[in-house]
């Protein structure tokens, strides 16, 4: 018997909104699937898109990205950053063959513990119906040198 | 060491352009100090050699060799592996070797869209729809051509690899000084670099060699070069609108492109600790983007025609993602 497509999801979560969102909804026993595991980083403009290639190469199937709503910033606008390179990043995907629902960017200030929830469950249940994404096994058969060692079933 | 005591040399191209080749002939003079502290084993572009003269050789008994294009076919793999195996130092040389280059851009498409491209277009002539096959009975036995991979890879992920010279092609001064480090070596006047090193490139990016003069970025429209009739000569290109490579790319061109009025396009690859070119043009450009609303800034972005094709023109095989989607299909 095969098992259900879990989907595995990385979330880049800012420290000063975000990420006490999150917290907020642990600390209110806000119940969302456990499949997103959250990185906190210092501001939602921390985000390097190499994290999110990094993360679907590595075998990711969604990325979300979180920060202060608009105006809310600690670092003053750094999330306006975040916005525009998660829209140019969102173009760049989808010529490699990434569907650019696979990425995600939420705000969420530290009193909405229930609409991060809410937020988190939606996008585990939008990659759900994409499917898994596989990148890790497939880019790696371009890699001749390391064919030889991959096995032939990747546990999904 | 060949019978007048000099150390061996090869030059190998696979899937490439031979660019490279003519970049090794232009640095001039040198060439001749080069022959004459070298003796070219095996060179197909400059010189007939067989394959088999090269599987007659000791394993190791090529000192260096540059080894250019990336690795498309059996064929090319043979060789690199066969080119690994005789010898001391492998250098990938160029773009194509290091990742990927133009032919590397094939990765976003699969392969049976490759072939009807080349032998089933309107400006083809082929009637008869002829597609090569990899081998075919013939009255006189069998014949055997390379076989197409459904990728191409770039020459580290084939072979172990022991130095890198990025550039498309590499410029040829830089080539010409590897050259005088190489025969300083031989006469154990030099010791080599660090296997992996990066050699005969910078070690920062090309905005710091470009001689333009840069301000505080701030981007309302994208431009192609092709849609302005005049640019400032003094001021950075990007600042300008057009989409310039610089920031991500490694230095060693003496920025060349920009400083001629052409934005520079990578082919340099990666710069320092760079992990991913792309994402680090993506970065690049989406902190200049001067707007806060979405709509403004998705129209600022159709400025930008082909993101994928922009950012990874030459470092797509080598990216971290290594490919498109498309490409899988028969891998």
């Amino acid at each position: 018997m095969t098992k259900p497509f879990e989907p595995m999801i990385i979330g880049f979560t800012c420290n000063w909104c975000s990420y006490r969102a999150a917290d907020l909804a642990g600390t209110s026993r806000k119940k969302y699937p456990p499949n997103i595991r959250l990185v906190r980083m210092m501001c939602s403009g921390r985000l390097d898109p190499v994290f999110v290639l990094e993360a679907f190469s590595g075998g990711a199937d969604g990325v979300m990205i979180t920060g202060c709503h608009p105006g809310e910033c600690h670092y003053i606008e750094q999330n306006f950053k975040a916005l525009r390179r998660v829209l140019l990043l969102k173009r760049t995907i989808e010529p490699l063959g990434i569907n650019p629902q696979r990425l995600k960017l939420v705000w969420a200030s530290a009193s909405e513990g229930n609409l991060f929830a809410k937020e988190v469950e939606t996008f585990i249940g939008e990659v759900r119906d994409l499917g898994p994404l596989n990148w890790q096994k497939r880019a790696m058969r371009n890699d001749l040198r390391l064919v030889e060692s991959l096995p032939e079933e990747v546990p999904v | 060491m060949s019978e007048n005591g000099k150390p061996k040399f090869a030059m190998y191209w696979a899937a490439s352009c031979g660019g490279c080749e003519i970049a090794v002939l232009n640095i001039h003079e040198k060439i001749l100090d080069f022959d004459a502290n070298f003796e070219v084993a095996f060179w197909p572009v400059a010189m007939d050699a067989k394959y088999k003269d090269v599987e007659a050789l000791e394993d190791g008994e090529i000192l260096l060799t540059l080894f250019n294009g990336g690795i498309r076919n059996d064929e090319n793999e043979h060789i690199a592996k066969l080119l690994r195996q005789k010898s001391q130092i492998m250098v990938a040389f160029g773009s194509c070797a290091n990742e990927g280059c133009i032919p590397g851009l094939a990765n976003l498409s699969p392969i049976e869209s490759l072939f009807e491209t080349v032998y089933n277009t309107v400006s083809t002539e082929n009637e008869e729809g002829i597609r090569p096959q990899s081998s075919y009975e013939m009255p006189e036995g069998t014949i055997h051509i390379p076989e197409m991979y459904p990728v191409l890879r770039t020459l580290d992920q084939v072979i172990d690899v022991d130095y890198y010279m990025p550039g498309c092609p590499p410029e040829s001064h830089q080539v010409a000084a590897v050259v005088d480090l190489v025969i300083s070596v031989v006469k154990g006047e030099a010791v080599l670099p660090p296997k992996g090193t990066v050699i005969g490139a910078g070690n920062s990016t090309v905005c710091d060699e470009c001689e333009r003069t840069r301000n505080v970025k701030k981007i309302k429209k994208f431009v192609r070069i092709q849609d302005i009739e005049r640019f400032d000569p003094e001021i950075c290109l990007l600042e300008q609108g057009l989409i310039c490579n610089g920031p991500a790319t490694l230095s060693g061109c003496m920025a060349k492109c920009p400083t001629s009025g052409a934005p520079c396009v990578g082919c340099y690859g990666p710069g320092p600790r760079v992990l991913d070119y792309g994402a680090r043009m993506v970065a690049a450009l989406a902190s200049v983007i001067d707007s806060r609303d979405p709509v403004e800034i998705e129209a600022i972005l159709d400025g930008i025609v082909d993101p994928a094709g922009t950012f990874y023109k030459f470092n797509l095989a080598h990216s971290l993602l290594k490919t498109g989607k498309a490409s899988w299909n028969g891998n």
